[in-house]
């Protein structure tokens, strides 16, 4: 590995199999199952400084570093886990995970059903983001961590933090939520079931099972990921990477591209539907759509947040109208009503719900403030 | 985390008249210096509201519970009374509806305190006859680029208080870091005040 030049250098990621059974919340349960993971800096003698990072709806386990067939392209959250960097894995020990229906590697869809001995396809049950954090636990035993120092994710990877919290408060510290939210609203459902329309919708998805039919529903995971990159960016973010540019000096009259905007988004989407599972999409949307701590508690995320020991750090970002800043604010308010340490960064940054994988220094600067503090705490 | 500097001497006059053991609220509570001076030394349970990225920052940095906020959202992400003291610092001067603070203030705990630099004093008087907006070194700010847009007076500020219906409890005033009694209304550069809801 390169140490001290701000990256974990090259990276080899780790297929950990669980052969118990894990019951999900739908009722249903899976006999056995992989995830893949990858870790990065050393895990102290103590076991106190380990750091799980969660991602949200396309990434992986790939967290930081590169992979050695393909140096060319660095983990997702790389700017912010490496030497030197906000997470540091000079001083934190950070697991990366794939979560269970993903297409990483990970037992999910596109995986052999034991059973039938095809991939699973449409039969893969509907998880949540509870199932996946009792998957994560299971991941936690068998690295022999009993407590993470924190679990951090942006977006639903910070709904699982979140989830961590409430589900076993015993086993974090510190919870780290990047531009999330308390459960989607209606409008982010309705996007959700846009992109999933359009995936359903392409004649190549066969009802799920598109792996027996050697055919991939491309086209309908290119509109899904279009619409999802829609919301992820800033109205003003796109208004001035794109504005108005156009391919040609002047109008062509036809439907090709003719707008820049247009040339990104079916870059965007071209390339999306290259390497992602259409069902993984749908399940993945589907737990989003699903997480709601409060449901069982008639809405009440104070109650809902009641059973939480961890400290935590909430992060919005200003131009974010997918998981805007109030949304953010309503995760504060339940912990100070719950009379939790929390503290809230509401950062002015320009890219919309992105910002969180991008490095705004302010953003970056406030995250580094706090696993410091973290760190000082591990050493005392 | 170590705060062996000294408090500023408006911070320690607040600190003294916080109850040992109390939930705290600082409104514009800066670097959180305050803050970590009552988690260390009178073991309060507190958070606070700053706007400031790099403030912000320095809070987070001493695991101190920060909300980044203005003041008008931040307070109202609290419930009614509960705090035992929130604290509003040398930031009175700077909001925009001094009337509706005091009043949430009010609302969110049983003890507030707020100090202020006094604009009453002599030497901004000889400045206003000397026909210019003073200068000072506690308001170090041009009129036409300054934060402070409600300056007042001892007497300004006692009868704001009064008309939103607090008791006043303990004031205590002070220049050039040193306690005042003697023509307290010209000669304090600093005021603190100490009030309850009735």
């Amino acid at each position: 590995m390169d140490s001290g030049t701000g990256s974990v250098g090259v990276v080899t990621p780790q297929v950990i199999r669980f052969n118990s059974p894990l019951k999900l919340s739908s009722g249903a349960s899976i006999d056995g199952y992989s995830l893949m993971i990858e870790a990065y800096g050393k895990l102290n003698v103590d076991h106190t400084n380990a750091v799980l990072i969660c991602h949200a709806l396309n990434a992986s386990h790939h967290v930081a570093g590169v992979h050695a067939e393909d140096p060319s392209v660095p983990g997702w959250w790389d700017n912010m886990v490496g030497p030197g960097k906000p997470v540091d894995t000079d001083r934190f020990f950070v697991v990366g995970v794939n979560n269970l229906g993903s297409c990483f590697g990970s037992t999910g869809p596109m995986s052999l059903d034991p059973a039938s001995g095809r991939p699973y396809g449409a039969s893969f049950p509907v998880v949540t983001v509870e199932d996946w954090v009792n998957a994560q636990v299971r991941l936690a035993d068998m690295l022999g961590i009993k407590r993470w120092a924190a679990v951090m994710g942006g977006s639903l990877g910070g709904m699982q933090a979140l989830s961590w919290t409430i589900q076993y408060p015993e086993r974090i510290a510190h919870c780290v939520a990047i531009a999330s939210a308390p459960k989607l609203s209606a409008q982010n459902i309705a996007f959700n079931e846009v992109a999933r329309t359009a995936i359903r919708s392409d004649p190549d998805f066969h009802g799920g099972d598109y792996y027996a039919h050697a055919t991939v529903p491309k086209r309908g995971l290119r509109v899904a990921r279009m619409i999802g990159h829609i919301t992820y960016l800033s109205g003003e973010d796109m208004a001035e990477k794109f504005g108005r540019a156009m391919r040609e000096a002047d109008y062509q009259f036809h439907y090709e591209i003719e707008f820049e905007v247009e040339r990104y988004l079916r870059y965007q989407g071209d390339k999306f539907s290259e390497y992602f599972d259409a069902n993984t999409y749908l399940l993945i949307t589907r737990a989003l759509d699903y997480f709601d701590p409060a449901k069982e508690l008639g809405g009440d995320l104070v109650a809902a947040l009641a059973p939480a020991r961890a400290k935590f750090l909430i992060g919005a970002f200003t131009t974010d109208w997918r998981f805007p800043p109030a949304r953010s604010r309503e995760i504060v308010e339940a912990l100070i009503d719950n009379g939790r340490d929390v503290a809230y960064a509401e950062i002015d940054a320009p890219h919309g719900h992105d910002a969180f994988l991008l490095d705004d220094p302010r953003y970056h600067r406030v995250v580094k403030a706090y696993f410091d503090n973290i760190a000082r705490e591990i050493s005392r | 985390m170590s705060t062996a500097r000294p408090l500023r001497i408006d911070l320690q006059q607040i600190a003294d008249w916080v109850r040992p053991e109390g939930r705290v609220l600082d409104l514009g509570c800066g670097d959180g210096t305050l803050l970590a001076y009552l988690r260390e030394f009178k073991r309060c349970h507190g958070y606070g509201v700053e706007i400031n990225d790099d403030q912000v920052a320095e809070c987070v940095r001493s695991g101190i519970n920060v909300i980044q906020s203005n003041l008008d959202a931040g307070l109202r992400m609290f419930a009614d009374a509960m705090f035992d003291t929130v604290v509003l610092s040398q930031t009175l001067q700077a909001v925009h509806n001094a009337e509706s603070i005091l009043r949430e203030m009010a609302r969110v705990a049983r003890q507030g305190v707020v100090s202020f630099p006094n604009f009453g004093h002599w030497k901004h008087a000889a400045s206003l006859l000397a026909g210019r907006m003073p200068v000072t070194r506690d308001i170090p700010f041009q009129w036409y680029d300054t934060p402070n847009i409600h300056l007042c007076t001892l007497k300004d500020f006692e009868d704001l208080v009064a008309k939103v219906g607090l008791n006043i409890t303990g004031r205590a005033l002070f220049a050039d870091g040193q306690p005042i009694d003697v023509l307290p209304a010209l000669r304090a550069t600093l005021a603190v005040y100490r009030f309850e809801t009735r």
